[in-house]
């Protein structure tokens, strides 16, 4: 976890602030020490999830509670795994939500942020405009005409409860920033490779495969990875539009665990369905945190 | 035909994310006006009955309780996320190892779910078994464990002390970037000019970030006013509906009571009350180059 800084470096580091907070030595020692702690005090939460998650039962649940498990057990983990429909299907209705969400975005973000950065288009910055719209609009607002609209019958489908309406959703929520991100990323390609490839002759979606994609795969490793980490962690929607039991996807699903059998929470198999959730998240954000970083920052502030 | 297609080509690319938006964006928001415009219900209804709601929603005590209670959150929250994001961001600037490992780590929480660290606190802050509780005694902050969840201030505190763990990053982040962007010779000039570290952070660093500040802060307050998740999880909106947001107030209405017209107008009202944040927040970032 070392490379954060390497994109938020952006011109010249500011090295003064260090100098002048740590020109002293015991200064840099304390500063040493404010960092540590609060690192710890950061990951606390964390580990003590980790840890409540492989308590035995009895330890879960011991009045006052001990910081560290005493016995070791999986229990709780075999207990969500095996939770209602099973962890399986709620894992695969999440993962498939983000496949789509993720598909759903590259497929219009990508041709979007080409045609907005290569090409001459009548009212282009107005069509700019009204596809970031949607940051205004709280997608909160729009869940009950859209549950209205997906419980009805539309060319022979009803996309209420399903996995594709769910990823409709998501997409709405994300679509602003890929399509921004993907305009920034054909824009920063150079003139000239363009130039000699419309010498050759090609077309303009010839051009956009042999050229331009594999030099915006950066852009589109930042966009699927936002669009998974936002539709993984999305509640209200799914909250609302998977009415089905089955068709629960994490976050909701972990819900259901706490409300638990006869109101009792049974906290160790809740912590460990914590872990499940929180996982792929923070293995993506250590993996990938060079996109991460970088596409928070071009998009947050914009 | 063939020309014209070629001329519009780039209108061709980016006419099916135009189509997405409209279809699912400005229709429904189409649609949003028109319900709140009517007595829909999940049962039936749908007659149209004018500003009805909307004359509702201003008698509607719950509805400016939540609003209420919203802003106060929001009020409450906002001071404690930049204030402390700044000084975090302050600490963890300089890019050497220990101090970009701690930015790391600060920012972690930031990737994980609101679902997932609501369930999360929710444990820790538990009267019986819950682990922040224990700590407080443990370094001698109170006497015995704590019942967080029963009145609505201590309740507020809580979401408040998960909600910072959880987003602290995303303020921290953008204002490394923004201290990082400062031009470093301003700040080798005051170095030599002396004065202390504290005189360089208020006189140099502090204006000179000022507009990733305002726009952090805007972003920040519009994620407040529209919180959902973290009340759902760890309050349930008691005690008596005293910690119901307006999203969830909202939510209430639509998905519970199955007044969707009704809740249609609360939409609108709320959306009207985010657009002053969110215009804001676009004059400011047309203004300069970015950070």
């Amino acid at each position: 976890m070392t490379t954060l800084a390497e994109g938020t470096a952006v011109r010249r580091p500011a090295e003064y602030v260090a100098r002048a907070a740590g020109e002293s030595r015991p200064m840099g020692y304390l500063i040493g020490a404010v960092c540590v702690a609060i690192s710890a005090l950061m990951l606390a939460p964390l580990v003590l999830s980790l840890l409540a998650s492989i308590k035995p039962p009895a330890e879960a649940h011991e009045v006052p509670p001990n910081y560290l498990p005493r016995g070791i057990t999986f229990d709780n983990y075999l207990k969500v795994f095996d939770f209602q429909a099973g962890f399986a299907t709620y894992l695969g209705n999440s993962l498939l939500v983000a496949a789509l969400t993720i598909v759903l975005c590259l497929l219009l973000a990508v041709p979007a942020g080409y045609g907005l950065a290569r090409f001459r288009i009548p009212f282009k910055e107005g069509w700019f405009i009204l596809l970031l719209a949607p940051l205004m609009i709280p997608y909160q607002a729009l869940l009950t005409p859209l549950y209205l609209t997906f419980s009805q019958e539309v060319f022979g489908m009803r996309l209420a409860n399903t996995h594709l309406a769910l990823a409709v959703v998501h997409t709405i929520l994300q679509l602003p920033f890929s399509i921004y991100l993907m305009r920034n990323s054909f824009e920063s390609i150079p003139r000239e490779l363009e130039e000699a490839a419309k010498v050759d002759g090609s077309n303009s979606f010839q051009m956009l495969r042999s050229i331009f994609l594999p030099l915006v795969i950066p852009g589109i490793v930042t966009v699927a990875l936002f669009a998974f980490i936002t539709s993984w962690n999305e509640f209200l929607s799914a909250l609302i539009f998977m009415s089905k039991e089955s068709n629960f996807t994490v976050p909701i699903m972990l819900v259901s665990v706490r409300a638990g059998r006869l109101g009792a929470v049974d906290w160790g198999a809740l912590q460990a369905g914590v872990v499940l959730s929180i996982l792929p998240c923070v293995l993506i954000y250590v993996l990938l945190q060079k996109y991460y970083v970088a596409g928070f920052l071009n998009g947050a502030v914009k | 035909m063939h020309r014209a297609l070629r001329k519009n080509a780039g209108f061709f690319y980016i006419l099916p994310a135009l189509v997405f938006v409209g279809l699912f964006v400005f229709w429904p928001l189409g649609q949003l006006v028109y319900l709140s415009l009517t007595d829909t219900s999940l049962l039936g209804g749908g007659k149209f009955i004018g500003f009805e709601n909307y004359f509702k929603a201003f008698e509607d005590k719950s509805f400016w309780r939540a609003l209420w209670f919203t802003l106060k959150y929001t009020v409450f929250i906002t001071p404690i996320l930049m204030g402390l994001g700044f000084l975090l961001a302050l600490l963890t600037a300089p890019n050497r190892p220990l101090r970009q490992i701690t930015r790391g780590i600060i920012f972690l929480p930031v990737v994980i779910g609101i679902g997932s660290s609501s369930l999360l606190w929710f444990w820790l802050f538990d009267q019986q078994v819950g682990l922040f509780n224990k700590a407080l005694i443990d370094i001698g902050l109170m006497a015995e464990p704590m019942v967080w969840f029963t009145k609505a201030d201590p309740a507020l505190i809580a979401v408040t002390i998960s909600i910072t763990w959880k987003v602290i990053g995303f303020g921290m982040l953008l204002f490394v970037a923004g201290i990082q962007s400062i031009n470093g010779e301003i700040g080798e000039a005051a170095l030599i000019d002396g004065g202390s570290y504290w005189q360089r952070v208020w006189y140099i660093i502090l204006p000179l970030s000022m507009r990733v500040i305002l726009l952090t802060t805007l972003i920040s307050v519009i994620g407040s006013m529209l919180a959902f998740d973290q009340f759902y999880i760890m309050t349930g909106g008691n005690p008596r509906g005293q910690t119901f947001t307006s999203v969830y107030w909202i939510y209430q209405n639509s998905f519970i009571s199955f007044k969707l017209g009704y809740g249609a107008a609360l939409s609108i009202i709320l959306m009207l009350i985010i657009l002053v944040f969110s215009s804001l927040q676009v004059a400011l970032s047309n203004r300069s180059p970015a950070t």
